[in-house]
């Protein structure tokens, strides 16, 4: 165990340094998300109007929701860089098991979308964006998006496992976040959906996720009168859900990392 | 002593392609062995499933005194490998890549540091060790390389085509550095298209051809295997070449090889330095005075060619030439 600890510190080492040393990355994931925050905030924040309540509160819950879910392609496309990498195979001639090398990579990516979040937050903030719960609840907030950020790179991992190559990669985690994401309430409030569509919207997993993370903030005003589904007590499944995610994706990558490596 | 490595019909198939078909190799303690072959033998696809990278379809080996499938983690905690392409992180300077290897061996930061700084100063990097490995020429990225596959000390090296690409000067280099490893103690098991290099190397040599072994044996036993010492001589007239193959039909073997358009003519000599002398005076007798009139002794080269045959000779045309 301490053991599985030191060994994933050093290769966090090894990515961080590359973090650092490759800002373009650092700053497009930084920059994206802000502006994802100042254009929807504003731009849809002026043309969605919410009975009782500013878009931007509603918006933020969900916005790091999505930076989030950019842990499956960061972390898709960085285990295929490390796979086609000859580095692989030294990786594999030490006397380390394969969990610390994927430990280390799916954490540095979380910590990447962790940064956005901060930034998020600052900008989140300059445009009028308040929590409205108790400072434990907004923690738990952050603490299920963590969750969430982690359970996406493991899915994530494994899918870059699986697939190998980034012209593969790319589409399919497309493919995977676009509906998680706008099939969802993330952006938008599910009321004025017609019913079909509210129903897929509200059985998204990443729904239950966003209105959990939006109680704990105290920005569910808009939308606890609503009375659907996914936001009478949404905590408990959002915690159970993204812990299942990481419980089934982590052993599944560990394994596909095995087997990718050992042809 | 017993044996680093012992394989005993090692198998491994792509889909239904077999790269290794069954091979069976020893190396004992403290002893270099070269395997030789052409491109695609199955020489990566041997070396990795020995330093456990690759799953055994077939067969068993054992490394360092454990068998690579049931118990790869001690295996890996006592052999170094350099693969056929560099394994270092290009994002990170020569003293952080070995810094990180260090540590992933286990050794406590001040320990990996000291053995990062030695071996830096060992391959001569010091004064590039803050740059990005990816800054540079592939000859130092190889002795980085090197340098990282020896941070554990290891008991048994694996080098697969350690020096292909790499221009003399590197090659020498590298050559000394393997060297210095095994009067250390290090057995070392080395994939070479080089001949010289298994030559200078090896003790013991396996040519390995379409995933089997071809041939075994000590350098010199499969020198000899293609024949034994020859003498080589060049005419300075073509008119001359009839009067010195028929002096010389006398004390070779076998028939004369000539080569008409070169004018040379060679005979293997069995008796050294008696049958050179008789061929000397042989060649006087008959008014030959030679160009050239020498010694030739088979190189490796030789050997790969008369085994392999055919089939690669035009690939392998600029190695040398066949004699089949
Ligand atoms: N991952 C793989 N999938 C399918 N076939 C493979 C794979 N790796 C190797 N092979 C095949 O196995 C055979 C042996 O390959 P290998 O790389 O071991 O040869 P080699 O002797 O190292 O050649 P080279 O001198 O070119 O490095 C080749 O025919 C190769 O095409
Ligand atoms: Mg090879």
């Amino acid at each position: 165990m301490i053991e599985l600890m030191n060994d994933s510190r050093a290769l966090l080492g090894r990515h961080i340094r590359h973090l650092v040393r490759m800002p373009e990355k650092l700053i497009s994931m930084t920059v994206m998300p802000v502006a994802y925050v100042a254009v929807f905030g504003v731009l849809f924040g002026s043309a969605i109007s919410l009975p009782g309540a500013e878009y931007h509160d509603y918006l933020m819950a969900g916005i790091f929701a999505q930076t989030m879910l950019m842990n499956v392609s960061g972390t898709g496309l960085g285990v295929a860089d490390d796979l086609n990498n000859g580095l692989v195979d030294r990786f594999r001639s030490l006397p380390i098991t394969s969990t610390p090398v994927m430990i280390a990579r799916t954490t540095s990516n979380v910590l990447l979308t962790v940064l956005s979040s901060i930034a998020m937050s600052v900008v989140g903030f300059a445009i009028g964006w308040r929590t409205e719960a108790g400072p434990l609840s907004v923690l738990g907030g952050f603490g299920l998006l963590l969750l969430l950020g982690i359970g996406m790179a493991w899915l994530g991992a494994w899918l870059g496992l699986v697939l190998r190559s980034p012209e593969v990669i790319n589409p399919v985690t497309f493919m995977v976040i676009m509906p998680l994401t706008f099939l969802s309430n993330a952006f938008i409030p599910l009321n004025g959906l017609p019913s079909w569509l509210r129903t897929i919207c509200q059985w998204n997993p990443l729904s239950v996720v966003v209105a959990a993370c939006r109680k704990l903030f105290g920005n569910d005003i808009a939308t606890s009168q609503a009375g659907a589904l996914v936001v009478r007590n949404p905590e408990p499944r959002a915690l159970l859900l993204t812990v299942a995610l990481s419980a089934i994706m982590a052993p599944l990558a560990v394994r596909a990392y095995r087997k990718a490596a050992a042809g | 002593m017993d044996n680093v490595i012992q394989a005993e019909g090692l198998r491994k198939n792509y889909g239904d392609r077999l790269a290794v078909r069954s091979v069976d190799l020893s190396v004992p303690g403290g002893s270099v062995l070269g395997v030789l072959g052409p491109n695609g033998a199955g020489k990566t696809t041997l070396v990795r499933m020995l330093a456990t990278l690759l799953d055994v379809d077939g067969g068993h080996a054992e490394v360092a005194g454990y068998d690579v499938t049931r118990h790869p983690r001690k295996v890996r905690e006592r052999i170094g490998l350099t693969g056929q392409y560099a394994a270092v992180d290009s994002r990170l300077t020569a003293r952080e890549n070995l810094r990180l290897i260090g540590r992933l061996h286990h050794l406590d930061r001040f320990a990996a540091e000291r053995r990062g700084e030695e071996l830096l100063r060992r391959f001569d990097l010091l004064d590039a060790a803050d740059r990005y490995v990816g800054t540079y020429s592939g000859g130092m990225r190889r002795r980085v390389d090197l340098a990282a596959s020896l941070i554990g000390e290891p008991m048994v090296l694996f080098l697969d085509e350690p020096t292909t690409g790499l221009d003399p000067a590197s090659r020498q280099v590298l050559w000394d550095s393997i060297t210095e490893q095994v009067e250390a103690g290090t057995s070392v098991l080395l994939t070479t298209q080089y001949l010289e290099e298994a030559d200078r190397l090896a003790d013991r040599v396996v040519v390995i051809d379409e995933g089997s072994v071809a041939a075994e044996g000590k350098p010199a036993e499969l020198k000899s295997r293609v024949g034994g010492e020859r003498l080589r001589v060049v005419v300075r007239e073509r008119s001359e070449l009839p009067g010195a193959i028929s002096a010389l039909a006398p004390i070779a073997p076998e028939e004369p090889d000539v080569d008409t358009a070169t004018g040379e003519v060679s005979i293997e000599l069995r008796n050294g330095v008696e049958s050179l002398a008789q061929a000397a005076e042989a060649l006087r007798g008959a008014g030959v005075e030679p160009d050239e009139f020498g010694l030739y002794r088979p190189s490796l080269d030789d050997v790969f060619l008369s085994l392999i045959g055919d089939r690669t000779v035009t690939e392998q045309s600029a190695l040398g030439k066949a004699r089949t």
